[in-house]
């Protein structure tokens, strides 16, 4: 079983949390804290699993992470899964929203964390591995956002106009700055 | 309409979305906290509004709000409105809030379970996907329990997107209500050959779960996880089963030795490093599982550690890591092949990666032997020195500790080479495991005997440097170890050099600065010393050194008299006063040092850890019992008021609470057991438990070996545990030139040309002589305590719940529990679930809207109908009775009621009466009265529960009053509604699903009576299988009202029913085929009852009668008489049918498929509206519809053995056609039949 997804930046910066299991909201902010603790001070080059988070698990559970450019992704599982496993998870996950997202980097998350839901909730369901083929989960995700948009349609026009002319009147876009070294750098997938 | 919707639209665009929050909290980086609450009042006022778009627009920043930590809780019901809405991007968004902050204790939850329902059963698959994702995320116990027949019927859906997740979401129902799992476990284990492969890897993944925690109810499924794993090709699913095969081999070893092969093979085959990782972790399963039975593994053995040397040599640290993990659990088993890879394991110990480090001590703690202890701690102490960062040093010393002190001290062959270990330990600068060294050093100096005298020197230096332990304040942990030199100093201190010297130690000024605890065992154990001083010197002439002693003693105490802590004050003062008494006698030249020893007198003794659990309770002692008088109501009232202060204990920790009672109430009886055994004046009934623990222990009878005398004893200053490695080299070697003399000597003796592998080769376990023998006294545990080995489960764990037997056939009672208006029809869930299935199926058919509107024009339509059907027959209703759904709604609260009344009826009339009645009853008219068997299900459907109960009595009268009305009709013959049954309008909750108003049926019919007796049955196939394969035996559950008629007493009865070859009374085992079963109850004057048989039955195309008696006793106050009932069982076609839900593009296949053969019938003079037609077939044939357009519909239903019959009714006037196909011609021809008969008895 998967514990608690979380998604945050170098800066321990939550982009996305999913627990699997109930914690009070400052619980949770704490075990983000104490996660990013623990993840942060660890090297690139070390591996990618950590025993002894204190506050969520126990024994049983290990934290399985990676980390893309200004991103971490950090897993919360029991000994049921399998290691390797969710790495390759992880890795099929980012994929994904490099595909859903096209390039997909920070800004993306922050601004659509809704959407990044969405496209977690085709691949982890209730804290179990729903779907690992890539093209099925995207596939999905496409269907129903082609379902919204039909749904949307004259109605949300309107708003989606001022959302765009928003978007104009700001001095800057966010998504121009930084762009190189914010994006989530996928490397090749691994055998699975 | 339409105005409104672009209204708003505009003013939703003026609003805040999610990107404009995300926006402008990255626009107050410095204020953010006062930007989120002025965005928080404004999500407020959102809400407050009517249009959905801006509830569900507010919702999702709500959800954001909620990752930066902030409770939004408040908005609970917003989110079940957001959640309700029919469009799906609001639903979505909706569902995605509930999950993110709904929580087993938000109230709102409950009124969320129809509008999932609905949800669940869209037409839409991704509103049913959104819902099923949701709520795996906040399922309950009791939305598992209401929603768990739907989510079971949604695992066949013919959508392998909603299969997938029904399937994945079984497992949080099972866990939150375990009961789901016998009755939902067929169909999961179809699921597992789902040809969808995410479906199947669903079904893998939640059995594997189930399996983890429970894995002997798994075993049976081993051969089908075998084929699984031999055939599929799908990494994920490998891993999960394979994982799985782990936790099932040490169950059954057999299986173990299967799997040996293809696990192999697939570790030389696979290039995926995941599945090769778990494929050499179940081979170490399996391989621990065999180890005692199988010896010629070495192969595979040898095969493991090759491949994980592979792994740990390999650059990626992730492998590293890994294959350390497997390796410690090879060495469990097989330490000697680990052990040949040392060199690979002490370096990893230098990894920079302090994961890999940790997993490389996990290691060494298996690897260590009696041979190579000292060396690999030696190597660890080396580690300590050089680590940076206390965490990790920590870690060292706790595995230091671990691996010396692990199985009872197994491996330690020179104890005075431990405590300097310890010693040396201390040296560590701001460890936090300072009790740990303490423990370590109480334990070895109390348990082996021949240390005490090394350790009471080593601990008397170590509190003489005490100021090198306690200067620098960031220590602070490391002072803990003085607890235990002063302890074992004072405790032991006949073994002191220097008494006096020690004495001066503890007492000087700087001990105050010390925790309160330690001063306390200081002050204490100074008087022990004290005694000690002065008992040495008791002979001498010359007193001087008691005088000093005492003299010091009355110096430094006062000291700790002032002392802020209790427990130091209250031993110093006391002992104070002691030493001055002691001094005054000493003065008189009194001899004292008798006494004062006999106040330090006994000896302790270790005690097991769980000796307190495994007291037993005494025989004839009943924990529950009171012992004084309960408190009266008045008290427990008065108490009441505070619990709504107070949060309101959670109920499931309720009975834990009362179990640590009953630990606390054993903690206490051995509390007074051991009061009473010391108190002189309490009579023991046994020997006093003291006095066993010293018959028992008997350690002093083992003669102690002298300590080797090439090791010194008195060690100036701290000890270095290097020398040790040393000496108990040159001990070994001295030890084994000895040996080889002696070998030589024999092999000289023997003249045998041996080889000379003996010399170089390593010596084995055996060869090493402990220094020098060690008696470690073992822990003490209470008299007859009871040998357990169930301590380790934790009664909370939730998976305990769901140790449940798979394999057992499901009994009746253990259906789930089905959604329904009618409580009447809850426990008859088969027939009903079919109603249902229908009416749930039909709403979204219809393909111009659902919409409530449409669907009330509908209703409206067929009121009209029905109301001027009603002038025709002169029937006059109040404006209250239109509600027909109101009339339906309260039956079920008369039920019960109804089914005596009803069945009371015939018993006043006359016996041609009595016929008719039955005969009627037989041939459910529309106007009869709904029936149920008795045994309503515990939990009824809510909506019941909202009406106030009060309407109960009218409901009474009004029930009467339709037994009259009845009467009339059948006399009139006239087919007719039965709408005008209920009276009143009931409160009508908005969560309600309307449903087409139907008249009730039932499928009871009269069996047989006679003047004592009726019976009345009603057949619900149950199917024991829900595949309904011919293995697992096809099975029909026949219920019987029996019914008392009699003034008598109705007891002794017995059912019996004379076999055919195709059906069979299933009776109990060890019974004859002759033998009836006995009726499980008796029946009171006027009483009934009902009792279930279950008949197997071969082959189903035919109807089948079988021919029965039932005997019983009548007795009278006076007499008693046999009796005997004889009846016929019909058992028809449709019995065999089970209602199935089938989606249209399904049926669609099955219809193209042409493998069903066709029949058709006609039906003259029908004279109802269709829909009831189609509900009397669902309801009394089992279908359930399809399709339903205008006046035709398609229906399907599937026998128990997988039959699938597809009718196609049609109607026109008053004749109804109804084409049929199914694949078994026999079984359809019948089946038209009987519906031919059912509808040309009305």
């Amino acid at each position: 079983m998967i514990k608690a997804i979380l998604i945050f930046n170098n800066h321990g910066k939550p982009r996305l949390i999913r627990f699997y299991q109930y914690f009070a909201e400052d619980m949770q902010q704490q075990i983000i804290r104490e996660t990013f603790h623990l993840v942060s001070k660890r090297d690139d080059n070390v591996c990618n699993f950590l025993e002894g988070g204190s506050l969520i698990g126990g024994s049983d559970y290990k934290l399985i992470y990676r980390h893309y450019a200004t991103l971490y992704f950090v897993f919360c599982v029991d000994s049921s899964e399998s290691e390797l496993g969710i790495l390759d998870l992880i890795q099929v996950f980012v994929e994904t929203l490099d595909k859903c997202f096209e390039n997909v980097c920070e800004l993306d998350l922050i601004f659509h964390m809704d959407k990044v839901h969405y496209i977690l909730q085709e691949v982890v369901m209730g804290g179990m591995v729903l779907e690992t083929n890539m093209n099925e989960i995207v596939a999905q995700v496409e269907v129903q956002n082609r379902l919204e948009k039909s749904e949307g349609g004259l109605s949300a026009a309107p708003a989606r106009a001022v959302s765009a002319v928003k978007n104009m009147n700001l001095p800057e876009i966010p998504r121009n700055i930084n762009i190189g070294d914010i994006n989530i750098k996928v490397p090749s997938l691994s055998p699975f | 309409m339409a105005l409104k919707i672009v209204k708003g639209s505009i003013d939703r665009m003026f609003d805040k979305n999610l990107q404009d929050l995300v926006r402008g909290i990255r626009n107050h980086k410095e204020d953010e906290a006062k930007y989120i609450s002025t965005c928080i009042d404004e999500i407020k006022q959102e809400l407050k509004q009517d249009n959905i778009a801006v509830k569900a627009n507010a919702v999702c920043k709500l959800t954001y709000l909620q990752m930066l930590g902030y409770d939004v809780s408040w908005a609970a019901f917003n989110i079940v409105e957001v959640m309700s809405s029919s469009k799906f991007t609001y639903k979505r968004i909706g569902y995605l809030a509930a999950s993110q902050c709904f929580h087993e204790s938000t109230d709102v939850i409950m009124l969320t379970t129809n509008q999932i329902r609905k949800d669940l059963s869209s037409p839409n698959q991704y509103d049913t996907g959104v819902a099923l994702t949701g709520l795996s995320c906040f399922v309950t116990p009791d939305l598992a329990r209401d929603l768990a027949n739907d989510i079971m019927t949604l695992m066949s859906h013919t959508k392998p997107y909603i299969r997938k997740k029904a399937v994945l979401i079984m497992y949080k129902v099972f866990l939150k209500y375990p009961e789901s799992l016998r009755p939902a476990f067929p169909r999961l284990k179809e699921k597992l050959e789902d040809p969808d492969p995410g479906v199947q890897s669903a079904a893998v993944n939640v059995i594997c779960e189930l399996a983890r925690r429970n894995p002997k109810n798994y075993l049976s499924l081993a051969p089908l996880f075998f084929k699984l794993m031999t055939s599929s090709t799908n990494n994920w699913v490998l891993i999960k089963i394979i994982k799985l095969f782990g936790a099932l081999t040490p169950l059954e070893p057999r299986l173990g030795k299967k799997l040996i092969e293809p696990l192999t093979n697939l570790i030389h085959s696979t290039s995926a490093m995941s599945l090769l990782y778990e494929c050499v972790n179940t081979v170490i399963a399996v391989l621990i599982s065999l180890s005692s039975g199988m010896p010629n593994h070495s192969a595979s053995i040898q095969l493991c550690v090759q491949k994980l040397r592979i792994l740990i040599e390999d650059s990626d640290q992730n492998l590293k890591y890994l294959g350390l993990l497997a390796m410690s659990k090879i060495l469990k088993t097989h330490p000697k092949s680990v052990q040949s890879h040392k060199d690979l394991i002490l370096q990893c110990l230098d990894d920079k990666d302090e994961s890999i480090r940790l997993r490389a001590l996990d290691l060494l703690y298996g690897m260590v032997s009696k041979k190579n202890l000292m060396e690999i701690v030696k190597k660890l102490m080396l580690h300590v020195d050089k680590a940076e960062g206390t965490t990790y040093r920590d870690e060292l010393l706790t595995k230091i500790i671990d691996i010396c002190s692990q199985s009872n001290y197994q491996y330690i062959t020179n104890f005075e080479w431990y405590i300097s270990i310890l010693v040396e330990l201390t040296r560590l600068e701001g460890t936090r495991h300072g009790h740990l060294i303490a423990s370590q050093m109480l334990d070895v100096a109390i348990r082996v005997k021949a240390i005490r005298a090394f350790a009471v020197a080593q601990m008397a230096t170590l509190l003489d440097n005490a100021h090198l332990l306690t200067g620098n304040t960031q220590r602070n942990g490391i002072c803990e170890v003085l607890y235990a030199a002063a302890w074992i100093c004072g405790e032991f201190s006949e073994h002191l050099e220097n008494p006096m010297q020690t004495l001066e130690a503890m007492l000087r000024p700087k001990v105050a600065t010390l925790p309160g605890h330690i001063q306390a065992v200081y002050v204490q154990n100074s008087a022990k010393l004290f005694a000690t001083v002065l008992k040495s010197q008791e002979g001498d002439t010359d007193s001087t050194t008691t005088q000093e002693a005492s003299q010091l003693m009355i110096d430094r105490l006062p000291l700790f008299v002032q002392s802020a802590n209790l427990e130091v004050q209250e031993r110093a003062s006391c002992i104070l006063q002691l030493v001055k008494y002691i001094q005054k006698l000493q003065q008189k030249d009194v001899e004292v040092a008798e006494e004062v020893c006999a106040l330090f007198a006994g000896e302790l003794n270790p005690v097991a850890p769980k000796a307190q659990k495994k007291v037993p309770v005494p025989e004839g002692l009943d924990l529950d019992a009171w012992i004084n008088e309960p408190p009266s109501e008045s008290e427990s009232e008065d108490e009441q008021p505070k619990a709504i202060f107070t949060k309101e204990e959670p109920k499931h920790s309720r009975p834990r609470h009362t179990e640590v009672d009953e630990k606390e109430l054993a903690r206490r009886r051995e509390a007074r057991k051991q009061e009473q055994a010391n108190n002189p004046f309490y009579i023991k009934a046994s020997p006093s438990s003291q006095k066993v623990y010293q018959d028992t222990s008997g350690v002093e009878h083992i003669p102690v070996v002298q300590i080797d005398l090439s090791v010194p004893l008195k060690v100036p200053g701290l000890p270095m545990s290097d020398q040790y490695v040393k000496l108990e080299e040159e001990r070994r070697q001295k030890v084994r030139a000895e040996k080889k003399k002696k070998e030589k000597k024999k092999r000289k003796e023997k003249r045998s040309g041996r080889g000379r592998k003996h010399d170089s080769g390593p010596e084995s376990e055996e060869d090493i002589a402990p220094a020098h023998m060690v008696d470690i006294v073992t822990e003490e545990m209470p008299e007859n305590a009871l040998p357990s080995d169930d301590d380790e489960r934790d009664p909370s764990d939730p998976h305990k719940a769901l140790d449940i037997d798979l394999d057992k056939p499901l009994a009746d009672n253990e259906k789930l529990p089905v959604r329904s208006h009618r409580a009447v029809e809850a426990q008859k869930s088969p027939v009903e679930d079919g109603e249902r299935e229908n009416a749930a199926s039909q709403e979204p058919k219809k393909k111009s809207s659902k919409d409530k509107k449409e669907k009330k024009k509908d209703k409206d339509r067929d009121r009209k109908k029905s109301k001027e059907e009603k002038k025709k027959k002169k029937h006059k209703h109040e404006e209250k009775e239109e509600d027909l759904l109101g009339g339906q709604m309260e039956e079920p609260v008369v039920q019960s009621e109804e089914t005596s009344e009803v069945a009371a009826l015939p018993t006043s009339s006359s016996a041609e009466e009595v016929a008719t009645v039955a005969a009627a009853e037989a041939a459910p008219a529309p106007g009869a009265p709904s029936v149920t068997a008795p045994d309503s299900e515990p939990d009824e459907p809510k909506d019941t529960e909202m009406e106030p109960k009060s309407s109960k009595h009218k409901k009474k009268k009004q029930k009467k009053e339709k037994e009259d009305k009845e009467k009339k009709k059948k006399k009139h013959h006239h087919h007719h509604r039965h709408s005008d049954a209920g009276g009143e309008e009931s409160v009508q909750n908005g969560t309600v699903e309307e449903e087409e108003p139907l008249p009730p049926m039932s499928n009871y019919c009269l069996l047989a009576e006679n003047s004592y007796i009726k019976m009345m049955k009603e057949d619900a196939d149950e199917v024991c299988d829900i595949q309904g394969n011919l293995q697992d035996g096809s099975q029909v559950v026949v219920s019987v009202i029996f019914e008392n008629k009699c003034e008598s007493f109705l007891k002794s009865m017995e059912f019996n029913v004379l076999d055919s070859l195709n059906s069979k009374l299933q009776r109990p085992e060890g019974s004859g085929p002759h033998d009836g079963l006995v009726v499980p109850f008796q029946l009171p004057p006027g009483v009934s009852n009902e009792a279930r048989f279950v008949f197997t039955v071969q082959s189903i195309v035919m109807p089948q009668k079988l021919k029965g008696t039932l005997t019983f006793i009548v007795k009278n106050e006076d007499s008693s008489t046999h009796e005997k009932l004889d009846f016929k069982l019909h058992f028809t076609c449709t019995s065999y049918l089970i209602t199935t839900p089938c989606y249209s593009d399904a049926f669609a296949k099955l219809l193209e498929s042409g493998d069903l053969k066709s029949s058709s019938i006609r039906l003259e003079g029908v004279n109802m509206p269709f829909h009831h037609l189609l509900a009397r077939i669902c309801f009394h044939h089992h279908f359930s519809v399809v399709e339903r357009i205008d006046s035709c519909a398609s229906m399907y239903s599937r026998s128990i053995q997988g039959h699938h019959v597809c009718l196609l009714v049609k109607t026109s006037a008053q004749t109804v056609s109804i084409d049929a196909k199914c694949d078994e011609p026999t079984l359809l021809g019948n089946v038209l039949d009987e519906i031919k008969q059912t509808f040309s008895q009305c």
